[in-house]
């Protein structure tokens, strides 16, 4: 029989997610993936897993699974969420062994958003075009977990897995997030603004993005039209209503908003943890 | 300098010259990739088919647009190294594949996809007085010429098409549409498209077609790609 994990309750947005797809830009599919990458190859590491296995992030609210089939060796990663076999504490960033019948709980973490549920063997749900992520922007890939989804465990790598356990992060407010300068900076009147300002992540923050508030960054021409460009993960786009979006892994593949700045691509992974009402600080980045 | 390659401002936001076929200028856009501008949308085509022909092992994603090309480095790349490669690349090195036929962009020498449209689009009388044809003129010009699709973006299976008739430029609309139904034949300034599903839009809509523009169950998915040659052609109600 094979193994699975029968979702018994989801209390947040979930959804599976590997390192998502690549090259297919050009026919309108961004990335996607796991928004916070680090933790999902942590995961993956640990378990022994191909880099590219899926596995389920799991948003505030938590998640209730069944094990089926045959006994998975799980871990927690990203968010420090409590995690719970039949109701026992077993904590995060640690490799447990759940049996045939067990349930596997993700609590509501103690800092960050976004937790990774990582199976031994990987959640090998169908793959949609070379990728098992949920793009939540283009409507691609496996749809949120709902209650009663079985979700299929792959078949153990040969790999074995030589760490146990490593100390959980913490995701601690204000992030810092480091900036590259441009390409559209003169677009707005003082893009110093972003690296003086203090920024709150706005309510409207998901995984297309993270909308801060802040001092407005006024248009420097305001009517001015930029013809549509790429946009890529870490992009800071100011619409003309002055309050930056930060793009995360769902970002749409063009935008039509000059992009005035990028966060530097190690610390993508720190955005996509910060909470909805969260400050969050902006320094450039040095060569 | 290695590793983050942070360097310096971006220079001018100027929108470049439009129809100069110099040196592409190259812009940072982070740590992992570059944004380099091109005169126009032709240069874009023209560009981007001599990265691809040339076959950079530093390339990652190319995302075409309008006026811009952005690149990301590959895994395990530099972006150092990226900037490198791509300031090999002879902007004008592609360029004898458009020499011929009857549009500069239109002979791709590839594939060409015919889409049927019934042209029953709500915005064809507005189309027809701004461009100062008759109804039936406008579905002539837009049936009279191949169009190439430049590049995609906007929605999974969307392509920009360019290279058609120049009397159809036109003016988004004023308002965005809050719904465009799937099959839409639309127009905006000197581009063509077709809606792949139903989505908001803000552009002319001059026709229908039952052709399905992106299949998850087709390979590949979309039914036009970067550099393919479509032709519609005109069915009646």
């Amino acid at each position: 029989m094979t193994r699975s994990l029968v979702v018994r309750r989801v209390g947040g947005q979930c959804l599976v997610e590997d390192l998502g797809r690549r090259g297919m830009s050009d026919i309108g599919v961004g990335r996607s993936g796991a928004a916070d990458r680090g933790a999902l190859r942590l995961a993956n590491r640990l378990l022994a897993n191909p880099d590219h296995a899926a596995a389920v992030e799991v948003g505030i609210g938590g998640l209730e699974v069944e094990v089926a089939g045959g006994a998975v060796t799980f871990c927690v990663t990203g968010a420090p969420a409590p995690v719970l076999v039949d109701g026992q504490a077993v904590g995060s960033h640690a490799l447990v062994v759940a049996g045939a019948g067990s349930r596997i709980e993700v609590g509501m973490p103690a800092s960050g958003l976004r937790s990774y549920l990582a199976v031994r063997g990987g959640v090998h749900v169908a793959p949609v075009l070379g990728s098992r992520s949920r793009d939540v922007l283009a409507e691609l890939g496996p749809a949120p977990l709902a209650e009663g989804d079985v979700l299929p465990v792959g078949e153990r790598p040969t790999e074995q897995p030589s760490v146990d356990q490593v100390a959980p992060p913490s995701f601690e407010a204000p992030a810092t997030l480091r900036l590259v300068r441009g390409p559209r900076d003169a677009w707005v009147r003082d893009v110093e603004l972003l690296v003086r300002g203090s920024w709150t992540a706005s309510a409207k923050t998901n995984r297309v993005g993270m909308r801060l508030e802040g001092p407005a960054l006024a248009h420097a021409e305001p009517g001015r039209q930029l013809p549509s460009e790429g946009a890529w993960r870490g992009a800071v786009q100011v619409p003309p209503d002055g309050d930056p979006v930060l793009f995360l892994a769902d970002h749409p593949v063009t935008g039509g908003y000059p992009v005035v700045a990028v966060v530097v691509d190690a610390d993508v992974d720190r955005a996509a943890q910060v909470r909805p009402g969260e400050p969050v600080r902006f320094v450039w980045a040095r060569g | 300098m290695s590793g983050l390659d942070v360097s310096g401002r971006s220079g001018s936001d100027d929108l470049p010259p439009t129809g100069s076929p110099g040196r592409p200028t190259v812009l940072p856009y982070g740590d992992r990739a570059l944004l380099v501008e091109l005169g126009d949308v032709t240069e874009v085509v023209r560009w981007v088919d001599a990265v691809r022909s040339a076959d950079l092992d530093a390339v990652g994603d190319v995302v075409s647009a309008a006026r811009t090309v952005l690149v990301s480095a590959r895994d395990g790349a530099s972006v150092a190294t990226l900037r490198a490669q791509l300031g090999e690349v002879d902007p004008q090195g592609a360029r004898t594949a458009y020499e011929n036929g009857p549009g500069l962009l239109a002979d791709s020498g590839g594939e060409v996809v015919e889409i049927p449209v019934r042209y029953d689009g709500p915005d064809l009388a507005d189309v027809a007085r701004l461009t100062g044809l008759s109804e039936r003129e406008v579905v002539e010009a837009h049936t009279g010429r191949p169009w190439r699709v430049a590049f995609g973006g906007f929605a999974p299976g969307f392509g920009y098409l360019v290279g058609g008739d120049p009397r159809l430029e036109v003016p988004r609309r004023g308002e965005s549409r809050t719904s465009v139904p799937a099959g839409s034949v639309a127009l905006a300034d000197t581009f063509s498209g077709v809606y792949p599903r139903s989505s908001p839009g803000g552009w002319q809509l001059i026709g229908t077609t039952d052709a399905v523009m992106w299949d998850l169950d087709r390979d590949p998915p979309a039914l036009l790609a970067p550099g393919a040659t479509v032709r519609f052609v005109e069915v009646r109600s």
